[in-house]
């Protein structure tokens, strides 16, 4: 993947490109992106993809005026507009979900193809999300992974969760992208998008890990049947980081959209 | 010197095994914790000992606010306050403080406060923290990265709202106020004297030194590890050219325990200190620090430890509470050398006295209290002669003030009626 940067009317936005297709515009989980990341690696073979970093992530400097959802939507769209892409297939991963479904419903006609990997917006009273605001890194990858040993040596690049230089990295990291994400997630990761979601147009496919644990697979059902004629991929043998336990299996998935 | 008596307010029953079978002290702790039948005793008890403090001479009684806290059964320290401004004569009326981004509007705080201010005859001194991010944003839900912007808000209109004789409309980000006009206002003038907990923020020494408010560190750990927090903030009033560097400008709390002898402190006290330390700490790191409450200059600083996975719970002992500083104890001379040697190297003018530890009982704390009303604080007043005059941080209460309970006699007969008396014929 090749990196840039575009201005936007917030802050310059870093995003990483890669190779060729259709325009893929793809959104980021709470938990950042990396230049390795294996599903942009499997979508580029089929797409030309562009994935924004969100301010506070990656070499994006955090943003004071992005405050609240419709901030974070429009910011969206003025990415878009800067990466000059006109109705790009919108993929977005758990918060990036959230972000792509608002972007989907504020501008139904600007956006016809739409993949939703484990997004969160929604909130079922019995089935709470986990606050991941509070979970201490060690505690983690039993949310996050279908095999929360091999999701532990992925999130610490092999290294001891009680290692100094990786508390020291993960603790800055955090707090500049879960102080952001919070702005949309804390201390519930729901701003109305149940309202909203009646207003997309696109042909969309919603896309679970069956062993989610951060947002669990019942969530499917509740975002398929608000959008209408959605099609909704369980993948299994995967949790939250679906993107990275089966990452091939999420691309075949949103291949079927082009 | 301002001496005020603090009081946590701690759950006295937490069990032996608390942490070990418990999540975390506060933020998810037990419900089945707390017994509401008993905390009838607990609640008077505290209130009672709070008054027994302005009896024996105390400059201040001080309340502050914590939620779903098993050490600080407070959550609305105006409430104990409004019972402190009837019961007690002389003391200060320390709310240390409100957290004045949870309350919606902010108006409610200055509405509040000023209501204590006029109860009371003009003795509220008022504290305005940012608040825990246990308590801000994870009990009471506030977003982390925009909890500052909000509180300098709240702040700004608190101190309008106290400052301005006309309606005014305030049309801010977190508060949208066509007639802002509160009724009633503070008697002190401009407004009550403000103190700001804070924790080594540059941005919270800066906004003290600009609008002259005290700035207090209020920890648990003791003078010895505050020393070069409270240094910081010096450098920082010399290099701000403040027109001084009174020690009123900062205050500091410390956990305080006085009887005959060393021995005896050690006898009596050391169940209390080791059920507050060793017990009622116990919070969970996740909830210490919500990402982006803290800047990254603050995390960079920080300790790490603590976000590890757990290896078990260290005791603290009373050799180590006492020598590391977090507990002075002691005979009152003992005391008297500790905190002498605490507000010179700290240079501070105001001391939140934690006379209350734990689950100390009524008793044991009256004793203690009483020693350093008595034995200790009158030889520490004259610490800094030089600022005794600085009245800049400390309330200004009015000369005459009501007395509480001065109803008349109870009337029998319709009253203000003039007396039935013959006219005199012309």
């Amino acid at each position: 993947m090749q990196s840039k940067t575009v201005e936007t009317r917030h802050a310059p936005v870093r995003c990483l490109e890669g190779g060729s297709g259709e325009a893929l515009v793809y959104l980021h989980g709470a938990g950042g992106l990396t230049e390795n990341d294996p599903l942009l690696a499997q979508l580029a073979t089929k797409f030309h993809v562009h994935a924004p970093f969100l301010p506070g992530y990656g070499e994006t400097a955090e943003c004071a005026t992005l405050r609240d959802m419709l901030d974070f939507t429009l910011h969206g769209w003025d990415v878009v507009e800067a990466l000059n892409l006109k109705n790009p297939i919108l993929v977005g991963h758990s918060m990036g979900g959230m972000i792509a479904a608002e972007m989907a419903a504020a501008a139904p006609n600007d956006v016809s193809r739409l993949a939703l990997i484990c997004p969160a917006g929604l909130w079922l009273d019995d089935h709470p999300i986990p606050d991941m605001f509070s979970l201490l890194p060690y505690e983690l990858p039993k949310y996050l992974f279908h095999d929360p040993e091999a999701g532990a040596k992925l999130m610490t690049s092999g290294l001891d969760m009680s290692d100094p230089k990786f508390l020291q990295d993960y603790l800055i990291r955090n707090a500049r992208q879960m102080g952001m994400a919070g702005k949309i997630l804390f201390p519930v990761p729901e701003r109305g998008l149940a309202e909203r979601l009646y207003r997309i147009k696109a042909r969309t496919v919603i896309v679970w890990g069956q062993s989610d644990r951060m947002i669990p697979p019942v969530y499917g059902p509740a975002f398929q049947s608000a959008i209408a004629g959605a099609k909704l991929v369980t993948i299994p043998e995967a949790g939250h980081m679906v993107i990275l336990e089966q990452p091939a299996k999420v691309a075949q998935a949103i291949a079927s959209l082009a | 010197m301002k001496f005020t008596w603090f009081n946590l307010m701690p759950w006295p029953y937490l069990p032996d095994d608390f942490r070990e079978k418990n999540h975390s002290v506060w933020v998810d702790i037990d419900q089945r914790l707390f017994d509401p039948v008993k905390s009838n005793a607990v609640y008077n008890t505290y209130m009672d000992l709070l008054e027994y403090a302005d009896t024996l001479g105390f400059d201040g009684v001080g309340v502050n606010e914590h939620h779903q806290n098993g050490y600080g059964i407070m959550p609305s320290p105006n409430l104990i306050a409004a019972g402190l401004a009837r019961r007690t004569k002389s003391a200060a009326i320390v709310v240390l403080g409100n957290s004045i981004a949870l309350y919606n509007p902010p108006v409610r705080v200055a509405e509040e406060f000023a209501m204590l201010d006029c109860i009371s005859g003009g003795r509220l001194v008022a504290g305005f923290p940012v608040g825990t991010s246990m308590d801000t944003n994870y009990c009471y839900g506030q977003i982390p990265a925009l909890t500052r912007e909000k509180y300098a808000e709240a702040h700004e209109l608190i101190i309008k709202a106290w400052t301005t004789r006309e309606p005014f409309a305030f049309n801010g980000r977190y508060n949208k106020l066509r007639h802002v006009n509160i009724w009633p206002r503070p008697i002190q003038q401009p407004h009550p004297p403000v103190h700001i907990p804070g924790g080594g923020s540059v941005e919270t020494y800066d906004f003290c030194i600009d609008n002259t408010y005290s700035y207090s560190y209020l920890s648990f750990t003791g003078y010895l590890r505050a020393k070069a927090l409270l240094q910081g903030y010096w450098n920082r009033v010399e290099e701000r050219g403040a027109p001084d560097k009174s020690p009123y400008r900062a205050g500091f709390a410390q956990t305080i325990c006085v009887a005959e002898t060393d021995e005896e402190a050690e006898r009596l006290y050391w169940p209390h200190i080791h059920y507050f330390y060793n017990r009622c700490l116990h919070v969970y790191p996740g909830f210490a620090d919500a990402p982006g409450y803290r800047t990254i200059k603050t995390i960079q600083a920080g300790a790490l430890s603590q976000y590890a996975p757990p290896k078990g719970f260290g005791e603290l002992t009373w050799k180590d509470l006492t020598e590391g500083g977090h507990v002075i104890a002691g005979s009152p001379e003992t005391v008297r050398q500790r905190m002498e040697e605490l507000i010179k190297g700290l240079n501070v003018g105001n001391i939140f006295c934690l006379m209350h530890v734990g689950n100390m009982p009524a008793d044991k704390c009256m004793y203690s209290s009483k020693l350093f009303a008595e034995k200790v604080m009158p030889k520490l007043r004259g610490l800094f002669p030089e600022w005794e005059s600085d009245e800049r941080f400390w309330c200004h209460p009015i000369a005459t003030r009501a007395v509480p309970g001065s109803l008349p006699a109870a009337p029998t007969t319709a009253p203000g009626a003039a007396p039935r008396t013959p006219v005199p014929a012309e």
